[in-house]
């Protein structure tokens, strides 16, 4: 079950054929559960200390490294120090040169050096002699190596998994001598079924019917029922969209508007189609190189032209083409493979087997896309960069076939008319006394008759004929663009007849062209097979190919943060290694094989997830556990996380029955605080540079379609965390500030929905203080309120109520805010009883139960 | 309020919190290998890192001068006597040596030379040469360092601005500001770490347009990112009640919805739960507080006065030095102005005129206020542009008029107080304002530098992410020392 790594030859060789060849015996042997307990484990114990203070000068960049030595491969096959000097002698600690330098009292010996930052522990030096004298084996990095299905471990108390991933998370509790916590009560579960499957939270009907069903299918009926449901593909989109780097401006300094709000419904879609992931995975790469392309497929490439786009004047488009098709290779490497390769931009990766080779062969793959790799700063406002697809309808064609023709005829005309005065004149000349030349229209003219002056007994001149048949061209050709501007369009990936060369840029400078490479995949992944084109749709078919050891495990690990808060690796951005190990690598494997065999099925992925025990349990964090295991690794206890920007404004928007629940279309602009966009725009020049606030029922859409400005994100959701969408991000950060309470005390979306909220207490939740107090709670919370709850929220209601009983403006000063009117039933309603219930409509938004996801 | 045990422990969080690092991080990091390492370190009782500062602090506070689209150089403090006589010659080849341009002036048949329309005269003690579109400055001549070497890489405004703030070119990095929020945390848990303001010019120039991400967090937890203070009813975002919400019912509405939250704490025993009650009373605290502070009423006079005649308009950049100097004497650690409209690629006598009026007096006014104040013994002013520009002509040239292009090779900066030598000029260009002759200094030299006056080792302080020990200065940066007092 150890390895020691004896094999010749050169890196690249010896990489292939070790992780490729050694696959069946050595798995088994690389997942630290199965590691021998009083043994060192290379990967969970040495790597990381080798990596965290070695790698960065001895490790695969051969450029940086210092004194010829190499420790991140075993020594055989490491090249010779300069000194000669054996860094590690196996199962000879006090003759290694390793053991002597990390323990060395001169500062010039010393290892780490102290300019470095870095220090080992005394416990960090005793490990790396102990491993040594224990033969210093290396294993290879686990995510390097393609999952096999684990065998799944058995465990003491049999009753409680309910499937496969129980029994990993139950194995693991019981060896560290934890228990599992109880299953959440049911009005969490709904709640917490809704939230995470739909991002939207359950009606008051639903919830009550779900507490009364205790039959026991109720609970997998519900997680059918949401996996069907349309918001469900909303849901999944969000984090896609923060992956693929999704926004409705072009970026940088100019940002103007792009259109690839297709592309965005196409990934909705596709998860509520439950498109397997590999499908999904092929069509966004490389959906146009498919034989007979459909126009979805065609949209899915948008994917990758969701990069930013220079506009700004004066720039060189070399530069920004080297970016952009950079930021693809970087988004592929993080999305498919969780790997870092923009350290490989400018050089070899300073941790992990890749070259700078790599980044730019992968680069060949995304660098035959017809585009210029800029914006054009000259054009007029509505612009998508080409190459774009124009999404008409059929009676959008037929209108548009016709304005063409208009077009073309009023071109003709004007050629015409030219042609004849020219004539005419030519006759004139040679008939000094000839009268002016005739005026008479060409028969196709497409207006002969408001166009052309007829009248032969006008006082007035006659107008130039010429003049009138250009004007009249002028205005077919208006009407047929202002027409065209109204279809939609969407970015896709188009590619060259002929490939653009792609060079290794020297530093990641386009200025520094190198060696010509050729697109191929990175050096120490299995390579792809022969008979796959050397294009992107090969690209893409490699990455979901059996033998990938990442695209699976990444993929699994992004859908369970989705569910968990937090991936079985932390960081859900890097499986490398200087990556965290994986807190469950046998269920990780098991996942992915798993995922990978079902024909990568995303919904029975995500159903096997949340039908766990593991998924049911309660959330609350005993004060015994939180001293354990503080970030709930091992998973004792229920996720309890805050809900992402999106979802807490649409549940606010859902709780107040405001929400507009159309799905797709175009984005829309809600309330925007004043003056915000304004300071950062730019205002000469520039259409749009006031915010143009949506109207009626577009201010209450789903936040996934907010408008997203890239240089000016929505700030309420900025403020609860989400990126600015300029590069692909995985993993979004959890803050909880008093810019937030803010925000949901006082921004009107919140204060409007705490309106209509109140409104919907009185209206629905019976005749009494008790019963409307209690409905708004289900509303928001899906359960009734504890006696304490209801009392203080009863209190507070009282007084609110007799307050804006004595300053009947104030009640009507916050019954304004927002754009949208009360139903008529409600005016009838005292404003100081609408006014009190708002407060405490507010309240129930602002509490973190609320924001949170129990 | 705060009379729950697991508040106590956490009530002394950063004013704008974050995930909470619970203990007992240790017991489960020999059972989970390396996972212990992707728990970031606990932030100290100010919500900065455990050791920093890394030594004694020079600045306690910066103030940063944005002048967003790049003032020209060689018509404000790099004077070029000898380019008099070189009126509408062609610039050598010597001198430009192949230098890239923007594609605004690349395909120009002649780069001529356009020496500056404006006077020079020696100010101060000192003798450094400022043109007479800063008079204003003059007069702080001896308390500021003016550097001629700035130079940078980019030729375009949003990689160079990037640049400037983030040191990186490409998008995804975090701010200066924002690596000091991290690293050093708060003076004043009610305000904002790190404060922006952006003015907008009064003259008909061209605003470049901003970026969010210039004063954002990148890869760092996105509460350090700049807070923007705004003139009008909401200073920061949502800052007040919604009419008709009094401050007693606010009141009232905090000590409900507490003893809601303190339930669901007490059934959950979850630190975020005891967070969110801080951080809505934060809240609350900050509704008063940044109100008072954004009130300029109870300023005298006098203030205005020296201040010019922009000052009392809300939102304008002199208004916002005012603000400034407000922030850092609360406790505000970073404070970021922006004005715009510094692109003078036509027109550039004009623009300049405008942009100074905009920007000369209150600078100078803010520089003589903390020194009157005592704060700038131990406050940081640095005044400049993402690039500078070109010696030759964008377009025509005539007697009295002539635009300039993007120019990376070398540019002007001020910095003042905290330790920075007075009086003085560092660095030197060629007679081109093209090129530096000695001492240059990169934008990582100056990043560098502002950290090393706050008391932090610019590699020490790193941020893991994707796999890396970022910094702030990348692998780069070294302290002008020359500058040091």
């Amino acid at each position: 079950m150890r390895i020691t790594m004896l094999g010749k030859g050169g890196r690249r060789i010896w990489t292939r054929i070790w992780i490729w060849g050694a696959v069946g015996g050595v798995l088994a042997a690389c997942s630290p559960s199965s590691t021998a307990a009083d043994r060192l484990s290379y990967n969970r114990d040495i790597r990381p200390i080798l990596s965290e203070n070695c790698f960065g000068c001895h490790g695969p960049d051969e450029h940086d490294r210092k004194g010829g030595l190499r420790l991140d491969v075993p020594q055989p096959e490491a090249p010779p120090t300069d000194s000669g000097l054996a860094a590690i002698v196996q199962a000879k600690p006090d003759e290694s040169e390793l053991i002597n330098r990390i323990l060395a009292a001169d500062p010039d010996v010393l290892m780490p050096p102290p300019e470095s930052n870095k220090t080992l522990s005394a416990a960090q030096k005793e490990t790396l002699r102990r491993w040594i004298a224990e033969g210093a084996t290396y294993e290879p990095h686990w995510a390097f190596l393609a999952p096999v299905r684990p065998n799944v471990p058995s465990v003491k108390d049999a009753a409680w998994p309910k499937n496969t991933i129980d029994h990993f998370i139950l194995a693991r509790l019981e060896k560290e001598g934890l228990s599992p916590s109880p299953e959440a009560d049911r009005s969490t579960l709904i709640r917490r079924l809704f939230l995470d499957l739909t991002g939207l939270p359950p009606t008051r009907a639903d919830a009550e019917a779900f507490l009364a069903d205790t039959s026991a299918g109720a609970y997998e009926q519900l997680v059918d029922r949401l996996l069907a449901s349309p918001h469900y593909g909303e849901r999944m989109a969000v984090d896609w969209l923060d992956a693929a780097r999704y926004a409705d401006t072009n970026g940088y300094q100019v940002d103007r508007d792009r259109e690839n709000w297709p592309w965005r419904d196409w990934v909705m879609k596709a998860f509520n189609a439950n498109m397997p992931f590999d499908q999904f995975t092929i069509e966004q790469l490389a959906g146009d190189l498919l034989p007979d392309a459909t126009r979805d497929q065609r949209i899915a490439t948008g994917f990758h032209r969701n990069h930013m786009l220079n506009e700004e004047g004066g720039i060189i488009a070399e530069e920004f083409l080297a970016e952009s098709t950079g930021d693809r290779v970087e988004t592929t490497a993080t999305v498919w493979l969780g790997q870092t390769f923009n350290c490989t931009r400018c050089h070899n990766h300073k941790f992990d087997p890749f070259t700078q080779r790599d980044f730019y062969a992968l680069k060949a793959f995304f660098h035959n896309v017809n585009e210029r790799g800029v914006g054009n700063y000259g054009a007029h406002i509505r612009v998508n960069a080409p190459p774009f697809l124009q999404l008409a309808s059929s009676e959008q064609e037929a209108r548009l076939t016709k304005l063409k023709a208009a077009v073309d005829a009023a071109v003709k005309h004007v050629a015409d008319v030219k042609g004849a005065k020219k004539k005419a004149e030519q006759e004139a000349s040679q008939q000094p006394d000839a009268a002016a030349p005739s005026t008479a229209a060409s028969e196709n003219s497409p207006s002969n008759a408001d166009a052309t002056p007829t009248d032969a007994q006008s006082s007035e001149p006659a107008p130039d004929p010429v003049k009138l048949a250009e004007e009249e061209l002028k205005k077919r050709k208006q009407e047929h663009a202002d027409f065209e501007a109204t279809i939609p369009t969407a970015l896709v990936m188009e590619e060259l007849p002929k490939p653009r060369k792609t060079f290794i840029l020297m530093r990641g400078d386009y200025t520094a062209p190198g060696e010509e490479v050729a697109a191929d995949t990175p050096s120490m992944l299995p390579p792809m097979a022969s008979d796959l084109p050397r294009n992107r749709l090969g690209l893409a078919r490699w990455l979901v190919a059996p033998e990938n050891p990442l695209t699976a495990r990444v993929t699994v690990n992004r859908f369970w943060q989705s569910f968990f808060g937090t991936g079985l690796v932390v960081t859900t951005e890097d499986f490398g290694s200087q990556g965290a190990q994986p807190s469950h690598a046998d269920l990780l494997d098991w996942l992915a094989v798993e995922f990978r065999e079902s024909g990568w099925d995303v919904k029975r992925l995500v159903k096997l997830i949340v039908m766990s025990a593991t998924y049911r349990q309660q959330s609350a964090i005993p004060p015994a556990l939180r001293e354990r295991d503080p970030q709930n690794r091992l998973l004792a206890r229920g996720p309890r996380f805050r809900l992402q920007a999106e979802f807490i404004r649409d549940q606010a928007l859902t709780a107040s029955g405001l929400l507009n629940p159309q799905l797709g279309g175009p984005s829309v602009k809600p309330y925007h605080p004043p003056g915000l966009y304004e300071q950062v725009v730019a205002q000469k020049d520039n259409p749009k540079a006031t915010y143009q606030q949506g109207t009626g029922s577009d201010l209450h859409r789903r936040s996934l379609y907010t408008y997203w400005k890239r240089s000016v994100p929505h700030p309420a959701m900025l403020t609860f965390d989400v990126p600015f969408r300029e590069t692909c991000t995985v993993k979004r950060s959890r803050t909880n500030t008093p810019m937030q309470a803010l925000t949901l005390m006082n921004d009107p979306t919140f204060v409007e929905a705490a309106e209509f909220l109140a409104a919907r207490m009185i209206h629905e939740g019976g005749d009494d203080a008790a019963s409307r107090i209690a409905h708004g709670f289900w509303l928001v919370s899906a359960r009734p309120p504890e006696p304490r709850e209801a009392a203080l929220l009863a209190a507070s209601l009282e007084r609110f109520r007799s307050e804006f009983a004595a300053t009947p403006t104030d009640a009507d000063l916050l019954l304004a805010v927002g754009d949208a009117t009360a139903a008529e039933a409600l005016k009838t309603i005292d404003a100081a009883e609408r006014a009190a219930y708002t407060l405490v409509a507010s309240m129930l938004l602002c509490r973190d139960e609320a924001v949170m996801r129990n | 309020m705060l009379d729950h045990p697991l508040q106590l422990a956490i009530a002394r969080r950063q004013f704008l919190g974050g995930s909470c690092v619970a203990a007992g991080t240790a017991a489960l990091a020999s059972l989970l290998g390396r996972d212990a390492l992707a728990v970031p370190p606990e932030a100290t009782a100010s919500g900065g890192l455990h050791g920093f500062p890394n030594f004694p602090p020079r600045a306690r506070r910066v103030i940063w001068l944005t002048q967003a689209g790049a003032p020209s150089q060689m018509d404000l403090f790099d004077y070029k006597p000898t380019l008099a006589d070189q009126f509408d010659k062609d610039l050598p080849e010597s001198i430009r040596q192949g230098q890239r341009l923007t594609g605004m002036t690349s395909g120009q048949a002649r780069f001529p030379v356009a020496p500056s329309i404006f006077p020079f005269r020696q100010r101060g003690q000192s003798g450094i040469w400022m043109s007479d579109l800063l008079p204003h400055t003059a007069r702080i001549a001896d308390d500021i360092c003016v550097i001629k070497t700035l130079h940078t890489e980019a030729i375009n405004h949003d990689p160079a601005m990037t640049m400037l703030q983030t040191g990186h070119q490409i998008a995804g990095r975090p701010s200066l500001g924002a690596w000091v929020s991290y690293g050093l945390g708060h003076d004043n848990a009610n305000l904002p770490t790190f404060v922006v303001m952006i003015s907008r010019p009064t003259g008909p120039t061209n605003a470049q347009p901003l970026h969010e991400r210039m004063w954002g967090a990148g890869f760092l937890p996105t509460k350090h990112q700049g807070v923007r203070f705004s003139p009008g009813r909401d200073p920061v975002l949502y800052l007040s009640d919604p009419p008709g919400v009094t401050r007693e019912r606010r009141r009232e509405f905090l000590d409900t919805l507490g003893a809601l939250n303190r339930m669901t704490l007490d059934a959950f025993h979850d630190p975020e739960t005891a967070a969110r009650i801080d951080q809505f009373e934060m809240a609350f605290r900050m509704q008063a507080a940044v109100p008072e502070l954004a009130d300029l009423a109870d300023e005298p006079a006098h203030t205005f006065e020296h201040y010019g005649p922009e000052s009392k308009k809300p939102g304008s950049y002199a208004a916002n030095c005012i603000l400034a100097r407000r922030l850092i004497e609360r406790g505000v650690r970073f404070v970021q102005l922006y004005h715009r409209g510094w692109d003078q690629h036509n027109n550039c006598p004009a623009g300049l005129k405008t942009q100074c009026y905009d920007t000369d007096q209150p600078s100078a006014a803010l520089v003589n206020d903390l020194k009157e104040r005592g704060l700038l013994d131990d406050t940081l002013v640095v005044w400049g542009g993402e690039f500078g520009r070109t010696v030759y002509s964008q377009g025509k040239l005539t007697a009295d008029n002539y635009g300039r292009d993007h120019h990376p090779r070398c540019f002007s900066v001020w910095m003042a107080g905290a330790g920075v030598k007075a009086g003085i000029v560092y660095g030197a260009t060629d007679d081109y304002s093209y090129n530096i002759v000695r001492d240059p200094v990169h934008i990582h030299d100056l990043n560098a530098t502002t950290l090393h006056l706050m008391g932090v080792d610019h590699t020490k302080l790193t941020y893991r992410f994707a796999g890396r020990d970022y910094r702030l200065t990348d692998v780069h940066g070294h302290i002008v020392k020359g500058i040091l007092g």
